[in-house]
């Protein structure tokens, strides 16, 4: 009855004052819970803490929850109401347009907002840095994911040495800046290019191969990159690594406190996260560019031909498509995406050693693009949250403590119960998170069809 | 061999009274392997414009091998194929495909995770599209049900959509001849006639030159001009479809249900 309510009256102002309510109850219920934090202080006195920016968080996130339902349920709504009306009823075909997504909107807002959520909701910008830090990690896993979901989700291809171009994309930056005193911007491009062209030495052997095989040799390359940089000591300084690189500036302005520094420059005073909070947006950009990057490339012809490709490659032959092309781009852009999280990955540590990139990274790339539902954007970025954050969220189990006693620590716990996780995904959703599959050009209603209608194997 | 060689001979004289023209494709003295295995041996066998021609064949005869050395995967280890004039024995299968051939391969082999209108792009990717939208009215008139089913995914459709389907999309490359891989292969009899019906609809209408791989001899031979029987990778008989299906020799093998292709084979073998 509410809902068909809500449904009805689903304009803007409507919506708005709706949430409004929302977040005024939510207001309610957290002034007596959360608004102060009470401790015993060493008097036994109580302590009150004011917590009001959790408080106008909850209140912002029960609002934008409530918008995005309204909106999600007006939607669904005029899409009933479009399914009643006869389709193409002028029988002339044509390519419909892109009807835009929520969840996307709202996933962005979200990264975006994050550093500024977590700052109020810890207190101090100081004491977000664990949030932020978790947040750059996330999204570097999420841009790792974007990228091999190139080669693995759209093309196909299996590729388990997808760490080998986060590695050349890395030491790119990390030799360039510390022997030639090249600034991020002019690395980042040439790390990437520098990754490309790996991915094409990479794809040329491979060409033949699909499958089990095409992993094999795959992951033969990755540790190749692996031993080289160790063994090759005159250029990679060996298992010792680099250190010192140069940190990020701002565009050019050093993050110091300085006369020239960020801080002074822009009048405010020096902290040390104003470093930090820049990287967290700039992986966000990057990340985020990844994903512009494909969806474009998924609707152009090219990208149509890798998803050929993985459906079955004859038939794409004998379309007159030239496989040969259509998998070295996808080696290549695949790996120039992980250069570039590569160099980024160096800017941030300002350390590299070949340690970083062992086999374990590009099992958890691969997990992540696997679990995330092949070839789905969506997917990858929450199977990224998940298998990124998740472990962490895992080492605040101290609660179990009171159920197997003071011995217990749930540190250790922590990868089995990530691995018991892993195999339940395999027996309820086998197809990954997102198993939909939207088309990338339609007539009409755009409709996504279950990978659970296509028999194992092909969905 | 003696009836064979009569319907050759009227085939050979009727045609070049017909037409005068070189064929639009032509396959002479192909042999192709698999390993050491021979596959095909010395096949001749040509296609002009604006016929229908059928290769029929039992189980195993290399009428698919045929299909795809015609298209270059495996490649003819010798002889010679021509379209329109030009060798393409040695062209890898896409630059063939570019030269307007288009095939729907055994199998249907659409891409099922992609939807109709993907797959149908897809067979218009040779073109970058120019002509898509007055292409897919074209191929929607053929075969209505895909016009109902173009943002479904393929994988999900009935076999004979996903035949429907697969001819469409080899059609939208505009192709000056059309290869078909057993249309008819484990589809519903009321199916098989609509898909065929369609084929000669096709070929009426637009004058579409096409080669049929079949199975079933009948609806095959009902259906062309001219036909070939393969019999181990050999061409055992030629000439009008109309003679083929009266050939007694035709008939007990492929058409009354009889031991497959065991009495031409033998027939065939031992001259």
């Amino acid at each position: 009855m509410g809902e068909a309510n809500a449904v009805r009256g689903s304009s803007t102002a409507a919506i708005l004052g709706d949430a409004a309510l929302w977040a005024l109850a939510t207001l309610g219920l957290c002034i007596p819970i959360v608004s102060y934090r009470t401790d015993l202080s060493q008097t036994s006195a109580l302590d009150l803490t004011p917590r009001w920016g959790l408080v106008a968080a909850f209140c912002a996130a029960a609002f934008a929850l409530r918008v995005a339902q309204r909106l999600w349920l007006a939607r669904r709504e005029a899409r009933r109401s479009a399914a009643v009306l006869p389709k193409g009823t002028d029988g002339r075909v044509a390519v419909a347009r892109r009807r835009p997504s929520l969840g996307v909107p709202l996933f962005v807002g979200f990264a975006l907002a994050m550093p500024l959520v977590a700052t109020l909701a810890t207190g101090s910008l100081g004491a977000s840095r664990y949030w932020i830090d978790l947040g750059i990690l996330i999204l570097t896993y999420v841009m790792l994911g974007w990228g091999l979901n190139i080669v693995v989700g759209l093309a196909g291809l299996l590729d388990l040495g997808y760490v080998a171009f986060y590695a050349v994309g890395a030491y790119s930056y990390a030799l360039l800046s510390t022997t030639f005193g090249l600034s991020f911007w002019v690395c980042l491009p040439l790390a990437g290019l520098f990754a490309g062209l790996w991915g094409i030495l990479l794809g040329f052997p491979v060409l033949r191969l699909r499958g089990d095989y095409l992993a094999i040799v795959t992951l033969a390359f990755g540790e190749i990159i692996r031993l080289v940089l160790i063994n090759w000591t005159d250029l990679t300084n060996g298992s010792a690594g680099i250190d010192s690189i140069p940190r990020a500036t701002f565009f050019g302005i050093p993050f110091t406190a300085g006369e020239d520094g960020f801080a002074k420059t822009f009048g405010l005073s020096f902290d040390a996260m104003h470093r930090i909070v820049f990287l967290y947006y700039l992986i966000l950009a990057l990340a985020l560019l990844t994903n512009l990057v494909t969806l474009r490339l998924r609707r152009l012809p090219i990208g149509r031909a890798w998803e050929a490709l993985r459906e079955d490659e004859i038939a794409c032959r004998s379309l007159g498509i030239d496989t040969t092309v259509t998998k070295l781009t996808a080696f290549a852009l695949g790996a120039m995406f992980g250069g570039f999280a590569g160099s980024f990955f160096a800017v941030r540590q300002g350390f590299v050693s070949p340690e970083s990139f062992n086999f374990l990274e590009s099992a958890i790339i691969l997990a992540i693009v696997v679990l995330g539902g092949m070839g789905s954007q969506v997917g990858v970025a929450i199977a990224a949250v998940a298998m990124v954050g998740g472990p962490e969220l895992l080492r605040n189990l101290g609660f179990l403590k009171s159920v197997f006693g003071e011995g217990f620590d749930p540190n250790e716990y922590r990868l089995l119960l990530f691995g018991l996780a892993m195999v339940a995904m395999m027996v309820w959703r086998p197809r990954g998170l997102v198993s939909q599959r939207t088309p990338s050009a339609t007539l009409g209603q755009r409709k996504a069809i279950s990978g659970a209608f296509v028999r194992e194997g092909h969905g | 061999m003696s009836v064979a060689g009569i319907n050759v001979l009227v085939e050979e004289t009727r045609e070049a009274q017909r037409r005068a023209a070189e064929p639009l494709l032509d396959v002479s003295g192909v042999s192709a392997f698999y390993g050491s295995v021979a596959a095909l041996r010395e096949v001749d066998l040509s296609v002009r414009a604006g016929e229908i021609v059928t290769l029929i064949g039992a189980n195993g005869a290399g009428k698919s091998t045929l299909m795809m050395t015609i298209f270059g995967t495996p490649q003819a280890r010798s002889g010679r194929i021509t379209f329109e004039g030009r060798d393409i024995t040695r062209m890898p299968t896409h630059e063939i495909a570019r030269l307007g051939l288009a095939q729907s391969p055994e199998g249907r082999r659409v891409f099922p995770r992609m939807s109709v209108q993907e797959n149908l792009q897809m067979g218009a990717a040779l073109h970058g599209g120019r002509h898509f939208g007055e292409d897919l009215e074209t191929v929607c008139a053929l075969f209505p049900r895909l016009k109902e089913r173009l943002g479904q995914r393929a994988g999900t459709m009935s076999g004979g959509e996903q035949q429907m389907l697969a001819i469409a999309r080899a059609l939208m490359s505009r192709p000056r001849l059309l290869l078909l891989d057993e249309p008819s292969l484990g589809l519903a009899p009321l199916v098989v006639k609509g898909i065929f019906s369609a084929i000669r609809e096709l070929n009426r209408a637009q004058g579409m030159t096409i080669f049929l791989v079949e199975q079933n001899a009948y609806h095959a031979l009902k259906l062309a001009h001219r036909g070939y029987v393969l019999v181990n990778g050999r061409i055992t008989m030629s000439g009008e479809a109309r003679a083929l299906l009266d050939d007694p020799a035709v008939k007990a093998a492929y058409l009354e249900g009889g031991a497959g292709g065991h009495a031409v084979s033998t027939g065939e073998e031992a001259s």
